[in-house]
């Protein structure tokens, strides 16, 4: 664990001596590209934070939106991908621990987590298949034994994966507004450290994470103990509820290091501490494994003398332990003592402000080496082809994963997973929708684009449902930045979707870059990932029964995009073509229509047509209720394409509608009125998906046989390889 | 009247059926902490759903030897209706009130899905407004909840009709496709599916109406109108 020559120098200029020991190993820790975020600090702030419904204070590690009546919604992202690499199990599930405390720092209640998770290719290899296996587990011993239920997420297997993985975990939070931790401390204040003791475990893990992974560091892995998180929540919330609570921080990468100097920043205030007063799982630790240990479960409370007793009560009630590590100060010098004995004596400011680094960005030569084009024969069976896609691990039915998670503790869940968002009930009445996307393949293609498209989607879904997104919270996960090809892909990726956001009016509420994803062979596709939280005033469009004879209206122009698409990667093998761009202004007239349209309760069904293009879009609606369509491709608005491409482009801002067959005039003349896109372009019936072009089949394939290999091929592979 | 729902450091689904009982039926409801005692004077307790102690030894033994579960034994064989859902069957096993075993589920990994009950004895204070065979749509949550007892005591389970709900079909590989057994008396039921996640159409995709009957039946039996 070290600093750069150059933050060395600059450490020393600003304290006029040279550090200690445990200084550096504090620094190191806060310095670390983890918890500093010194490569994207100065670009993050082009992303909108701020609107009308975003409630900020100094000091809150979560985003925090107002949802009316008085109730507020927290939202958060954090990823565990380097120890997920190395201990699936442990990685997955520290992870989700990790972002639920920083809901619960808020003094919201957290309601929901959802995951993103991305392997290697799991048909080829069986380590991504142990990876993949045990992180599910992992988050599934986590959440469920929480009671906090794992609501949604996405789950990608791409080559760029292989012998590593990413492990991104978003946390919902719930409370009264007036119950916020409003984070104030003063002189005299104690700072108490509450929950799990200290142990080796998770030592340097933040360091850990700011580098490309070349070791199998299992000591820099920290140990879940979901048992102790649940007792934390509860004692904390009640706690909260006899306000016994000034500010709050969890504990996080960098561990106690992080938290002492983050929070006496935030604050503007000095914190002196005690190591021998922490409480610890195994003798005889120094002061710097103390100061840099990730052990988990473990919050910091800052809290007036007097309220010391009755927090005390609670934690004893649930039996955890609670020791008072030291004292707030007016100086705002960050001091670290073993008993008597002096070890750090550091300004806070300069502890928790990394010197910032604005990097190099250089387009990357693989950019032009793209073959933007190659004529392909069209298939000649292409039932077979839409079965095999539909069966592929990228888009066969995820319920392996989701059946291992209790989705409906808690009761709030209203759409549970397997659809296009979730959504969650609130106590005001109003329902929460939510929806998480990434699409490497299509970032790696076109950053920028990519990662438009990704933001896109997320509101598709959520719009799907009937909500108006509200605010999203992005994850920026990508290669080392300090080569200037990976720092460009970050740079066009992020300014994409300041781009989208502005234009859409939805704040970033909150986010997390993660770089150095990198194996010895390389570094993984630019893989940012967005949350888009979305809110329903009233009663949510309900799901309704589709029937025979329901109409199938497509909104929205397919266009020849198929760069990143699974026609082109998994059934062609070729890396290339066209990456789906989004037109703002149509995706915001589409977007406003469909809404429109599901509000006045016009229309049975909205699907978000994305990945697996139309085909498989439609085949979804056949497999799950069990009825066939019949579509005509010469009815589908696009541009001139061959039928492969009409059936497998993966443009933006369509919709499927479903609707009854009287209501189709009244849908028609409104969406005309919008000057939308769209056409009918066919029906339900029968029990085969059947495409035709001109009356001539082009895909004959049983929604009965289609579902079943969509149901369960996912399971087969995970369990048999 | 009161119902009183046990809370072990671990209960998860305390708080959803607290918010049944209240919101939906009205019920005068108080929490009681393991370490604390359970009113004489009270109507029935329940066993919320969880992972009491994050089940460790085993899912519900440690919680089993709660200062509280002299309490509920008392009130057992006095014939007080108790419930005991999910963790909370796993808990009344562990404590004798009920026989038989909570093993993992054939798959050996955690289910959360919905599943159908078919109601084996509609005598009991939690189905007297159910029928017979009925089919309850009602979701699981577990990962040790393949219910196992011996020969002799399934016998014995069939004989004095305990058996109270079964899978419509094998979901989890359980003896006999049992969901929920009584004791002998009838009045301590131990279920793993989760009626309180099932009691309203907001969230129940399917039907709500007949789990709603199994709260039903418990206010028919503590003799409140609904």
């Amino acid at each position: 664990m070290s600093l750069e020559p150059q933050e060395l120098i600059h450490l020393e200029s600003k304290i006029g001596r040279k550090p200690t020991k445990t200084e550096l190993q504090i620094v190191a820790a806060e310095w670390s590209e983890h918890c500093s975020y010194k490569s994207s600090r100065i670009h993050l702030k082009m992303l909108p934070m701020t609107g009308p419904r975003v409630i900020f204070e100094k000091g809150f590690d979560s985003g925090i939106l107002d949802v009316g009546d008085d109730y507020v919604v927290t939202i958060h992202i954090e990823s565990h991908n380097h120890p997920s690499a190395v201990e699936p199990y442990g990685g997955a599930a520290t992870g989700v621990g990790g972002v639920i405390r920083d809901i619960l720092s808020t003094g919201t209640r957290p309601i929901a987590v959802l995951d993103g998770l991305r392997f290697g290719n799991i048909e080829k290899d069986s380590h991504a298949r142990w990876l993949f296996k045990n992180a599910v587990m992992g988050i599934a011993d986590y959440g469920n034994c929480l009671g906090i239920p794992t609501i949604g997420g996405e789950v990608e297997f791409d080559d760029c994966y292989t012998n590593y993985a990413l492990v991104d975990v978003v946390a919902i939070g719930f409370g009264k507004k007036d119950r916020l931790i409003k984070n104030r401390a003063k002189k005299g204040d104690i700072v108490i450290l509450l929950g799990g003791s200290t142990g080796r475990d998770g030592i340097g893990g933040s360091q850990f994470a700011s580098n490309s992974l070349e070791s199998d560091d299992r000591s820099a892995v920290q140990i879940p103990d979901p048992f102790i998180e649940k007792l934390i929540i509860e004692a904390i919330l009640e706690a909260r509820n006899q306000k016994l609570i000034k500010a709050m921080k969890d504990l996080g990468g960098g561990g106690l290091s992080c938290a002492i100097s983050e929070i006496a920043d935030s604050l503007s205030v000095g914190i002196e501490l005690d190591v021998n007063k922490v409480h610890s799982r195994e003798p005889n630790m120094n002061t710097d494994e103390i100061m840099t240990s990730e052990s988990q479960e473990r919050m910091l409370i800052i809290t007036d003398k007097t309220k010391l007793e009755k927090l005390q009560e609670i934690c004893n009630k649930f039996q955890i332990k609670c020791s008072v590590i030291g004292k707030v100060t007016s100086k705002k010098i960050m001091k670290v003592k073993k008993g008597k004995k002096s070890f750090a004596n550091l300004p806070v400011s300069v502890v928790a402000h990394a010197p910032l680094l604005d990097r190099p960005a250089i387009k990357p030569k693989y950019l032009e080496l793209i073959q933007k084009e190659k004529k392909f024969k069209t298939p000649k069976n292409l039932s077979n082809i839409l079965l095999k896609i539909l069966s592929s691990p990228n888009m066969a039915n995820k319920n392996w994963v989701y059946g291992q998670y209790d989705h409906e503790v808690g009761i709030r869940t209203v759409v549970k997973p397997g659809h296009d968002a979730s959504v969650l009930r609130l106590d005001n009445g109003k329902f929460l929708a939510v929806k998480l996307d990434g699409n490497p393949k299509q970032c790696y293609l076109n950053p920028r684009e990519g990662a438009i498209g990704c933001f896109e989607e997320a509101c598709r879904n959520v719009v799907c449902s009937g909500a108006n997104p509200i605010g999203m919270v992005d994850h920026l996960q990508f290669g080392n930045p300090e080569n200037p090809e990976i720092f460009w892909t970050f740079l066009e990726s992020l300014k994409g979707l300041t781009d989208f956001a502005k234009y859409f009016k939805i704040p970033c509420v909150g986010g997390k870059v993660s770089f150095y994803n990198e194996t010895p062979k390389g570094p993984i596709k630019p893989s940012p990932l967005i949350c888009v939280l979305g809110l329903m005033d009233k009663k949510h469009h309900q799901l309704q029964t589709i029937s025979n004879d329901d109409l199938i209206v497509l909104i929205g122009t397919t266009k020849n995009e198929l760069g990143g698409s699974e026609y082109f990667e998994y059934t062609h093998n070729f890396v290339g073509g066209h990456c789906p761009v989004v037109d703002f202004k149509t995706s915001k007239a589409n977007m406003n229509a469909v809404l429109e349209l599901i509000k006045k309760g016009w229309i049975k069904v909205a699907h978000d047509c994305s990945k697996g293009g139309l085909a498989c879009a439609v085949s979804e609606l056949c497999m799950q209720t069990r009825i066939g369509c019949n579509i005509s491709l010469e009815k589908i608005p696009s541009d001139k394409l061959f039928e492969d491409r009409l059936l497998f482009s993966e443009s933006h801002s369509r919709y499927l509608l479903v609707l009854e067959r009287k209501n189709l005039k009244q849908i028609q003349s409104f969406l005309e009125r919008k000057t939308v896109l769209f056409n009918v372009i066919g029906k339900f019936v029968g029990d085969h998906i059947l495409f035709q072009k001109d009356s001539k089949t082009v895909i004959k394939l049983s929604v009965d046989k289609a579902q079943k290999s969509w149901m369960n091929s996912l399971e087969e592979l995970v369990l048999h390889g | 009247m009161k119902v009183g729902i046990v809370v072990f450091p671990g209960s998860n689904c305390d708080r959803d059926m607290y918010h049944v009982l209240t919101e939906i039926f009205n019920l005068d409801t108080k929490f009681f902490w393991h370490e604390k005692n359970l009113p004489k004077e009270i109507d029935a307790v329940i066993l919320p759903g969880g992972f009491s102690y994050g089940d460790r030894l085993r899912a519900g033994i440690i919680a089993a030897h709660s200062p509280i579960i002299k309490d509920v034994k008392k009130l057992a064989s006095s014939g007080i209706p108790i419930l005991g859902v999910c963790n909370g069957f796993q808990i009344l096993v562990e404590s004798g009130l009920l026989p038989g075993a909570l093993l993992k589920n054939n798959s050996l990994s955690f289910m959360c899905q919905w599943t159908n009950l078919i109601v084996e004895n509609n005598k009991t204070p939690f189905t007297n407004k159910l029928k017979l065979h009925q089919k309850i749509p009602i979701p699981i949550a577990n990962g040790e909840g393949r219910y196992y007892a011996d020969d002799l005591t399934l016998k014995k389970l069939e004989k004095n009709n305990q058996i109270v709900f079964r899978y419509s079909e094998m979901v989890n590989g359980s003896s006999l496709r049992i969901a929920g057994i009584c004791n002998v008396n009838g009045n301590v039921l131990g279920m793993m599916p989760h009626p309180e996640r099932a009691i309203e159409s907001e969230i129940n995709p399917i039907d709500n109406k007949p789990s709603a009957l199994i709260f039903e039946s418990l206010l028919n039996s503590i003799g409140i109108q609904n």
